[in-house]
């Protein structure tokens, strides 16, 4: 079994500890809850968009260490992308955290500490719950399967 | 205790022995059962009551003879009372489904604060296609039901009192003689959860004298996709059928069907035969360990678990009654319950986390998951003693220069 450490990296502690874009976007023109019933993580998710382009994404929620650092990292990410871009980025994203690798992770800058999930697959929901919710705030639809919005 | 019995137990996960401490989700299953299972495949399997040749005999006679060793288990008055399921799940389902047929309009359900959603949401069902109402029995801080507000719940249009024996999060034991004593005194029927009781202690259901009670194989020490659901004849004779099909029926024309008798009324289908056979096992294997010896080794336990865990001073143990059954909750502030479960995981202990099937309780509670630690009689001591030393060790992780 593989360390937790590889797992429960430090900047991963630190963004649930203190969760980064966290709280009600009032100027928000995209909101979504997502919920996974199977473990109760509940996050909702704000986007504030225009012309294609994010502006501001915030989020409020309850769950796990990595669904609540994942959602941090997300915004931060998230930030002053363009639809397209987002949408590469999550397939990146979900490639990273279902296989552990993925072929250009440049992109995915500090994302890539959620690696570490590919080893447990019973997790991989966590960490792409905010993903998924924004997605479907942003009303993209993806090939990527959810059950939890 | 008859730990030697269990052999999945004999196993190390990534170099570490197993401890599992998930029996109120799945318990581990004795040789005795995994023998009855496959000595059935390896020679008795056949369909039942229909063929007329030597391994259809047989099959049938091991699937019915498991039913007459639950009958004696729960000391059901008949072996027609014992209707097999697919576990405590469809049990639920079966007596709501057919009940509700019986059911009117302006009729009330009482069930409790503390149940599974497998007995909520089956009422639920029932109370939207006919127009009932659902009341719900509240939950004292102590973990305990709110027998007073229990009794004010009833008027002259409570039909029926749908009601765990021991709660699947809190462990909380439910008085449930003295509940289902007053339920009759107001004419309603009651259906007993059974689900997290009969592994733990001796269930009666004519001392009891509940209406049903609805239980799992997989709980029991037997398999899974089997479970049991037990009803008084009487009522059992006047509810209508709830699936239909082959199996189930005396007669059937185009213009009109004639339902068998008891208990074939509500087994239509092929059943889990080798699930049966399986619990039957199961059931004979409980009985001979004996609940005096079960019940004395798992209370030592569980006071064991809850003295040990007043070593973790941030974790807070959800309050049951005394005596406590089964399982345990905690919750621990700022760390979640998944997590905890993560890091236990990979020291090869194995609970379960989470909402338990259980979010009206989890509201009341404040909490939206718990970590829940659970027992069954091959557990022991040092196991709990790796629990604490793992959730301490785990926990530094988290909780930098935090007192654990």
């Amino acid at each position: 079994m593989s360390d937790l450490r590889d797992l429960y990296q430090e900047l991963i502690l630190d963004h649930s500890r203190l969760p980064r874009n966290f709280g009600k976007l009032e100027q928000a023109n995209g909101v979504q809850e997502g919920f996974n019933p199977l473990c109760g993580d509940r996050v909702i998710i704000y986007v504030c968009h225009s012309e294609g382009k994010i502006l501001q994404a915030q989020f409020e929620g309850c769950g796990c260490a990595i669904s609540m650092a994942s959602a941090s990292l997300m915004t931060e990410a998230l930030k002053d992308k363009t639809l397209e871009q987002i949408v590469a980025l999550f397939t990146d994203f979900h490639t990273l955290v279902t296989q552990g690798v993925v072929s250009e992770p440049n992109h995915l800058d500090k994302l890539t500490v959620l690696a570490g999930v590919a080893e447990y697959p019973m997790r991989v929901k966590c960490a792409t719950l905010p993903w998924h919710t924004a997605l479907a705030a942003l009303k993209i639809q993806t090939t990527q399967r959810s059950s939890i919005i | 205790m008859r730990r030697k019995d269990f052999p999945i137990l004999n196993q190390k996960i990534a170099g570490k022995n197993l401890i599992y401490l998930d029996t109120a989700a799945s318990a581990q299953k004795p040789q005795v059962v995994i023998n009855a299972i496959q000595n059935y495949y390896q020679q008795n399997n056949a369909n039942i009551h229909r063929g007329i040749h030597t391994l259809s005999e047989r099959a049938t006679q091991a699937f019915e003879q498991a039913r007459k060793v639950i009958q004696k288990f729960i000391n059901a008055q008949h072996d027609y009372e014992i209707i097999f399921t697919s576990g405590a799940t469809e049990s639920i389902n079966l007596a709501a489904c057919s009940l509700g047929r019986l059911l009117e309009a302006g009729d009330e359900i009482i069930v409790s604060t503390l149940e599974h959603h497998s007995n909520i949401v089956p009422w639920q069902m029932v109370c939207e296609q006919v127009g009932m109402q659902l009341r719900v029995i509240p939950l004292l801080e102590e973990g305990v039901l709110d027998l007073k507000a229990y009794a004010e719940l009833f008027n002259n249009r409570t039909r029926l009192v749908a009601l765990c024996h021991v709660s699947h999060v809190l462990g909380t034991i439910n008085p449930i003689k003295e509940m289902i004593e007053m339920a009759h005194q107001h004419h309603a029927a009651v259906l007993i959860d059974g689900a997290q009781a009969v592994s733990h202690l001796p269930v009666d259901v004519q001392d009891l004298d509940c209406d049903f009670y609805a239980f799992s194989g997989q709980k029991l020490y037997g398999p899974s996709g089997i479970g049991v659901l037990y009803g008084k004849s009487s009522w059992l004779k006047k509810m209508p059928p709830y699936k239909t099909g082959g199996g189930m029926i005396r007669r059937v024309s185009f213009a009109k069907t004639e339902y068998a008798d008891l208990p074939a009324k509500f087994e239509a289908g092929t059943p889990h035969i080798s699930g049966a056979i399986g619990l039957g096992a199961a059931v004979e294997f409980v009985q001979e360990v004996g609940f005096t010896e079960i019940m004395q080794h798992e209370n030592e336990l569980m006071s064991y678990l809850l003295e040990q865990l007043k070593q973790l001073t941030a974790a807070q143990v959800l309050k049951a009654s005394r005596p406590q059954k089964g399982v345990v909750s905690i919750i621990i502030p700022e760390v979640h319950p998944h997590d905890i479960a993560t890091i236990l995981n990979n020291d090869a202990i194995a609970v379960r986390a989470g909402n338990h099937c259980a979010m009206p309780l989890m509201e009341r509670l404040g909490a939206s998951a718990t970590l829940r630690i659970s027992l069954g009689m091959y557990n022991n001591q040092q196991e709990i003693d790796q629990l604490i030393v793992s959730l301490k060790e785990g926990l530094k992780l988290f909780q930098r220069g935090g007192n654990v």
